[in-house]
């Protein structure tokens, strides 16, 4: 067991504005950013905010900018960085900063709302659903969020426009269209409800230009862009021609 | 006077794990205005970690599996202490209740012929858990998350207001409920974001806090589980049932130090794999104790047999109850055949192809390889006990989820005691949530509306109280000019305290020094000071929950120093086996001093006195379930002549 001494920036402030402040800090084996944070805490600075709840990558709430990249703290070891390197934690730059480390990330919650539920075939009653596990193994990829919405951070449309959030569902919400979508016996057809349309009209589906971005940051190595976005693009391209689907189609068979 | 916000709702739900949205779902569809306060952002609760599945008797993969299979199971796990109705309405209604969720959009692993896919677990006969991969509480509580967002999208299109009848109050702590004479009245809450207080006045409460593992260094539970709620019903006059019933769950990370007690599933057992000591050798099959003797297997063969022959074979016992597991383990480190970081061996990777480990334990291989550079499919795991779950909670009425002596007061989920006895099977925690939080839900719901205009009025001078309550560590006490307590420290030598006094094997003289060492933090505590200002503020917040852990951890070490008795959750070293006539005890927990003065520093009268009292006899069909036989290796003398 080897212990040192570690420089890290911590973005500190408001509302109001803030600044970077630096700290002097403990680093032990194994420690992860988020215990060094939580180091602070005990030790430098017991008002620092920050959320986090698991500890262990499953519950998506202690996402942040690590030197500049959005990670989950909890899942970054400190053995990716070097002892020399000073190690710079900031809150999600897409969403409005609350205090610290911890923004508002209402958006992603609003956008949440607009999605239409899941419509239950009316023929089925409870215990009679039968699925094959291939058919359910698409919809289950997308179902592996933990709503760390570090997608929602990531994605340009929405990181440097503020303006395009009014539009735009963003990477996870488009998913969870496509994940609906993709639903062996999801009804939303039956009732009047075009999913692939709605992704297209309602929830900026467009502004997408696959960039992959998204699929990068995800923790839980989800492939949003090529399992859910372009397909979701290609289904939807019989009701508007999208350039982009073309494109789309060709960069996911070189790869 | 303070000036705060009050709102007026039919029904408040404290809590939005599994228990807290399940109710609250429930009680807006039978019309109740409800209200959802939980301290972390929506969906995020603690239930997303659980991991295995959800234990209902729906028969998918094993045609013998029913309900009455199913209870006998969890009265055996529970050692027969099991508030019985609970565990008979729990293994009755399961079924129904994950059905149910795939109506609201929940995509659970199938079996071959299209049906909802069930694992094998710890101590259940058949394969009986409902999961998708390792990951069930994840799609639970999204799958709850959802459909409060469904009925949300209800109300809007019919009022205009996402929230007119359902609202989820998130990053808000509740640090009193409020009552009128004996009556509930309401929730005093802070918003964490803002530090604002602000008042929920409803009839009914339904706490659905979770648990108190916070209050052990060694855990697999989150910052939330600190008995908020088991510390709020004490407070409000309600009992505690039988806290000395901790969990232990075998199986958690002991190494790097950072991630230590971060939970490994009991599915990584229940799919094959196997414990080893530092000799190789598989110890379990010496821990098999007698009253579990003729269920598991007497040899490895015949445990790797039982795989794919489970008809002609007995069960690995591997697979036993988490307390005999846990306890097994403590044993073969203590007797000094540990692996290097002091827990022994999980190994799946001589068991199982690659590829299956990472279809089928998907989080645990990314666990493992993120944050201890161990690949499972290649080598085996370390691990030890960790605090996992506790058994004991609020007193409940079996049927309505009524927390006992306190009208308009519910609890359900792991906050709620009695249900699992003296200790829980794995995969019935997240059945137990949607059983009993529909049942609080639409009880409370119930009452509710049965009182009409003749609801609790909150009054003033009960706001001032807990508004000054929750803002005295900003003016922290120090009479001989010492400086505040640090309630990071405080929380640190609470959790060392726990962990090694009123741990996983206790002993009278320990428990007797811990109820000291928390009296003494008790009084610390009162001098926690706080910097900064009221937003979002950690230090704060954690400086309240101390309360709150106080009061729980006194309830464990005061019900665990009393019960001379080993059995389930709770083992005594100096009174290692099972009394008989113990089974039809409970101990009950209630506040010394009902006016609320908190800081009794006297540790032999503390804040907590204890009550005995006897158990209902088991109902005569139910006990016709088991063989006389089992029975006797139960049950007290008087018990078995009725």
């Amino acid at each position: 067991m080897s212990s040192y001494e570690a420089r890290f920036k911590v973005w500190r402030g408001d509302t109001e504005g803030g600044d970077l402040e630096d700290f002097k800090v403990e680093v032990n084996d194994g420690e992860v950013v988020l215990d060094i944070i939580h180091r602070l805490q005990a030790t430098q600075a017991p008002d620092l905010a920050v959320r986090w709840n698991c500890k262990a990558g499953k519950c998506g709430s202690c996402s942040a900018e690590i030197n500049g990249r959005p990670r989950l703290m909890c899942m970054t070891r400190m053995s990716v960085f070097s002892r020399e390197e000073t190690i710079t934690v900031t809150p999600l730059r897409a969403f409005p900063v609350i205090r610290d480390l911890v923004t508002d990330v209402g958006f992603n919650y609003q956008k949440a709302r607009q999605v239409p539920a899941f419509v239950p075939p009316k023929e089925l009653g409870p215990g009679e659903y039968r699925m094959m596990q291939e058919d359910v193994d698409r919809s289950q990829e997308f179902r592996k969020c933990i709503e760390c919405f570090l997608c929602q951070d990531t994605c340009h449309v929405v990181r440097d426009h503020e303006e395009n959030k009014q539009a735009f569902a963003g990477p996870r919400f488009l998913m969870r269209v496509a994940e609906l979508d993709m639903h062996p016996l999801d009804a939303a057809a039956e009732s009047g409800l075009d999913r692939k349309a709605t992704a297209q009209d309602e929830h900026g589906l467009g502004y997408c230009n696959i960039t992959k971005c998204c699929t990068e940051v995800c923790p839980e190595g989800i492939k949003i862009t090529d399992n859910a976005l372009i397909p979701l693009k290609e289904r939807a391209v019989d009701r508007k021609y999208d350039p982009l689907v073309w494109l789309g189609s060709k960069i996911r068979r070189r790869s | 006077m303070s000036v705060v916000d009050r709102q007026e709702w039919d029904v408040v739900v404290v809590g939005a794990g599994g228990a807290g949205l399940r109710a609250a779902i429930e009680a807006r569809e039978r019309g109740a205005r409800t209200a959802v306060i939980c301290k972390s952002l929506f969906g995020k609760a603690h239930t997303v970690m659980a991991e295995g599945g959800i234990a209902a008797a729906m028969a998918n993969v094993n045609e013998h599996d029913n309900w009455q299979v199913h209870f006998r199971d969890t009265m055996r796990g529970g050692k027969f202490l099991n508030q019985w109705r609970m565990a008979e309405l729990h293994a009755r209604e399961a079924p129904d209740r994950v059905w149910e969720l795939e109506t609201w959009g929940a995509l659970f692993d199938r079996t071959k012929d299209g049906r909802i896919s069930q694992r094998n677990f710890g101590g259940h006969e058949y394969p009986r858990l409902a999961h998708v991969g390792d990951r069930t509480g994840l799609e639970l509580i999204r799958t709850l998350q959802q459909k409060i967002v469904s009925l949300q999208q209800e109300d809007f299109k019919e009022t205009g207001d996402y929230e007119s009848r359902l609202k989820v109050f998130q990053e808000c702590t509740v640090t009193r409920v409020l009552k009128q004479d004996e009556k509930v009245s309401g929730v005093f809450a802070y918003d964490r974001e803002t530090g604002r207080f602000f008042v929920l006045e409803a009839p009914a409460v339904v706490i659905a806090t979770g648990g108190i593992g916070k209050s052990f260094k060694v855990t697999s539970n989150s910052w939330e589980y600190t008995g908020d709620g088991h510390a709020l019903a004490l407070l409000a006059g309600a009992p505690l049932l039988n806290m000395e019933f901790v969990q232990f769950h075998p199986t958690g990370m002991v190494w790097p130090p950072s991630v230590k007690g971060i939970l490994v599933t009991e599915s990584v057992r229940g799919d094959g794999g196997v414990l080893r000591n530092s000799d190789g050798k598989r110890f379990m099959f010496d821990y098999v104790p007698d009253v579990f003797k003729e269920k598991y297997a007497e040899s490895e063969e015949e445990a790797d047999r039982w795989y794919d022959d489970p008809e002609n074979n007995r069960r690995p016992p591997e697979l036993l109850p988490r307390d005999e597991v846990a306890r097994a383990i403590n044993s073969e480190v203590k007797a000094g055949r540990g692996s290097p970081h002091g827990g022994v061996f999980l190994d799946v990777s001589t068991r199982m192809p690659a590829e299956v480990i990472k279809r089928r334990l998907p989080s645990m291989y990314h666990q493992f390889k993120e944050l201890a550079d161990v690949d499972i499919t290649a080598e085996a795991m370390e691990v030890g006990p960790t605090c996992h779950y506790v058994m004991g909670g609020i007193a409940v009425d079996s049927d309505s989820a009524a927390a006992r002596g306190v009208p308009g007061l519910f609890a359900a989920g792991e906050v709620a005691g009695g249900m699992h006895g003296s200790n829980r099977l794995g995969g019935n925690s997240l059945s137990d949530l949607l059983v009993f939080g529909r049942r609080a839900g639409w009880h409370a719901a119930e009452y509710s509306a049965g009182l009409a205009g003749g609801r609790p009025v909150v009054e003033d001078a009960q706001i001032d109280a807990a508004a000054a309550e929750a803002l005295r560590p900003f003016s922290a006490e120090s009479p001989d000019e010492a400086a505040p307590e640090n309630p990071y420290t405080l929380h640190q030598e609470l959790q060392q305290t726990m962990n090694d006094l009123v741990g996983i094997i206790r002993r009278e003289g320990e428990m007797a020094h811990a109820l000291e060492k928390l009296a003494e933090l008790r009084v610390r505590a009162r001098r926690a000071g706080v910097e900064g200002h009221r937003q979002f503020n950690p230090g704060w917040h954690l400086a309240l929950d101390l309360r709150n852990m106080l009061l729980v951890s006194e309830c464990v070490a005061r019900a665990a120093l009393e019960r001379t008795e080993s059995r389930g959750g709770h083992t005594r070293e100096d009174h290692p086996t099972m009394e008989r006539s113990w089974r039809n005890v409970n101990l009950l927990c209630r506040l010394a001093d009902p006016t609320g003065g908190l800081a009794a520093t006297d540790p032999e009268r503390g804040q907590i006195d204890l009550v005995r009292e006897t158990t209902e006899p088991i109902r005569p069909d139910l006990l016709a379930l088991f063989d006389k036989e089992e029975l006797v290796k139960y049950l007290a003398e008087e018990e078995l002549y009725e």
